[in-house]
């Protein structure tokens, strides 16, 4: 029988890594995420699995770090919250632009600057659209219980390992803190040296006399040749919109009203949903389990079934812009949000319901 | 001696290390990088350890020297080179893992990064090309730029007050428990190449008997940036650079 166990979401992630075969986890302390890396140094993974652990010196060699490891072929992984994200964003560049996968987890907490160590969506933007410069995606998850930061963190290692490309976990104060019952995925070995030589031929291994050098690199000087790596990744994020959307519907079939919700707003909106269909109020509510790909086309298909949407989020309205993107005009979107680090109660999130979109 | 005696295998003194491929390099004449990579390539050869040998390459004149030593290279973004070889050397600890940067890349935006790797005692070779100058992005003033002298960034010649003081990263290094082996050296006469390579070796083999970091500092010419010929630069750097920068071993444990 499958053991469940309680423990918060960041230790979650922490038990994950070494569960799914993770060779290197590099990070730098920051609130609310440092339990991964206290969990991490607490289970000494490195007597077990081999896993390495290590303590950089800022969020900007921990990403570096991670770039190094990604080219050797290796399960390389990093966890931070918003300002340790924000100096990450060069190297996620490179590393999208390398060509290489990896896993970032982003605890949010409330910006911008310093801003509050209480969880926020705030993040949006810089995670779905890029967030580094030049033209990049990361596959960007959204978990909203302990037992998702524990599944998606192997999804998205496999995710980032089929397209070659950074994926972020997109998680905020209330999951990594909170504890929840979880049931930890199977352990899987770590890839041997020659398994990654077999599955990744690219990996920095050193040269053996039967190949050429491997190069990792993001550099293209000659125009042209830049297009063509340009043009390379936007395939792989239309395969990626085209085979990865996730996503998860409550109470969608006879809804008149739509709430879309990810993460901990997701959560609230559940229960805002329950409270409004006891008044009698027709709504459902749409839950992006990926942000990138977002799911476009199921939200699109509502559209033509609904009066009005309301998105539900922990900043400022970011998320409602892929929204009517995908609505094009077709119903009114609007926004209910709370920023500073303040979670919206479902009671909150109902009367927004009410005077914005039922009435 | 005929043409058919000098080209007859039995009679070769000296030959092109087969490390270092046939592209031809980008750098200017006179650019003391040439010099250096061919050292490496040789080291490399004669320690035969091409196959297990991880280059990381910086941003700079030198980002380009993946294309010239046929081993594994990874190119890091601008001063992060000792972060992308912790993890290559932690992950892959049997393997000779060395970064090639320059003095903006080590010692200005890398400035971070050197320091933690060394202090970690990370088992790496760390080459360090110090000329005082930027010279990919054109000529402007470095950390290691001496007082007084002119870049684009300083016309009127690098004044204290105005731009700080020149930054000695390899005493700096020197003074950290992390570092096994720091030497400052040049390449611009025969016996200061042999020296060079001498320590390259020295620096290689300390990584991989895991004895720490090992810092090789070759004090350069950029003739291009400095806008001087190739002999004049030389002499420049010998009577400028060199009381700065003196050259010797500074740790060898």
């Amino acid at each position: 029988m499958e053991e469940v166990r309680l423990m918060k979401g960041n230790e979650a992630i922490a038990h994950a890594a070494i569960r799914c075969g993770c060779d290197g986890y590099f990070g730098y302390p920051i609130t609310p995420q440092s339990e991964i890396m206290e969990t991490l140094m607490e289970l000494e993974p490195w007597n077990s699995t081999g896993m390495v652990v290590l303590q950089a010196e800022s969020e900007t060699s921990s990403i570096n770090m991670v770039y190094g490891a990604a080219g050797c072929g290796k399960r390389a992984m990093t966890s931070s919250s918003s300002p340790g994200v924000s100096l990450m964003q060069e190297g996620i560049s490179y590393i999208a632009g390398a060509e290489l996968p990896c896993v970032i987890v982003n605890v949010m907490r409330g910006g911008p600057g310093l801003g509050t160590i209480q969880p926020s969506q705030a993040d949006y933007f810089q995670a779905v659209k890029g967030g580094g410069h030049g033209d990049y995606h990361m596959i960007v998850l959204a978990p909203n219980s302990v037992q998702e930061m524990a599944d998606h963190l192997c999804l998205a290692f496999d995710l980032a390992f089929k397209y070659l490309t950074p994926a972020m976990i997109l998680a905020d104060g209330v999951i990594g803190q909170m504890m929840e019952k979880v049931v930890l995925p199977p352990f899987r070995p770590r890839l041997t040296e020659k398994e990654i030589s077999e599955k990744y031929p690219w990996a920095t291994l050193g040269k053996p006399q039967t190949r050429n050098p491997n190069i990792i690199n993001s550099l293209r000087l000659e125009s042209d040749e830049m297009e063509e790596l340009n043009l390379l990744l936007q395939k792989r994020y239309a395969q990626i919109e085209q085979n990865e959307v996730l996503y998860e519907t409550f109470l969608c079939e006879d809804a008149e009203y739509l709430i879309v919700a990810f993460g901990t707003s997701s959560r609230v909106s559940k229960k805002a949903v329950e409270l409004a269909r006891a008044e009698g109020i027709k709504v459902g509510l749409l839950r992006p389990i990926t942000l990138f790909p977002f799911p476009k086309i199921p939200i699109s298909q509502l559209a033509n079934q609904v009066k009005g949407m309301l998105t539900v989020e922990m900043n400022a309205g970011q998320m409602i812009e892929d929204v009517r993107l995908a609505v094009n005009g077709r119903v009114s979107v609007e926004f209910f949000g709370r920023m500073g680090g303040i979670v919206p109660s479902p009671d909150d999130v109902l009367d927004a319901l009410k005077t914005k979109i039922v009435n | 001696m005929t043409l058919n005696e000098i080209i007859n295998p039995a009679n070769l003194v000296y030959s092109k290390t087969k490390v270092m491929n046939d592209t031809p390099m980008h750098y200017c004449p006179g650019c003391s990088h040439g010099v250096v990579h061919k050292l490496i390539a040789e080291v490399i050869e004669e320690m035969n350890v091409q196959e297990k040998t991880i280059g990381i390459a910086p941003v700079g004149c030198a980002v380009f020297a993946y294309k010239y030593l046929d081993i594994d290279w990874q190119q890091a973004a601008h001063g992060r080179a000792p972060a992308l070889a912790t993890a290559v050397i932690r992950l892959l600890p049997d393997r000779l893992v060395f970064t090639y940067q320059g003095d903006g890349d080590l010692a200005a935006i890398g400035t971070a990064e050197t320091i933690h790797a060394a202090n970690r005692g990370e088992n790496i070779a760390i080459i360090f090309i110090n000329n005082g100058i930027y010279g990919m992005t054109g000529g402007q003033m470095a950390p290691t730029t001496l007082e007084g002298m002119k870049t684009s960034t300083s016309p009127n010649g690098r004044k204290i007050e105005l731009n700080g003081n020149p930054l000695n990263m390899t005493d700096l290094l020197a003074r950290l428990p992390g570092t096994c082996y720091v030497t400052r050296q040049s390449v611009h006469n025969v016996a200061n190449v042999r020296k060079t390579k001498k320590a390259i070796r020295l620096a290689f083999e300390n990584a991989l008997a895991h004895k720490g970091t090992s810092v090789v500092e070759v004090v350069s010419t950029c003739n291009s940036g400095w806008k001087m010929t190739p002999a004049d630069a030389n002499t420049w750097m010998v009577d400028n650079m060199f009381p700065e920068y003196p050259l010797g071993d500074i740790k060898n444990l």
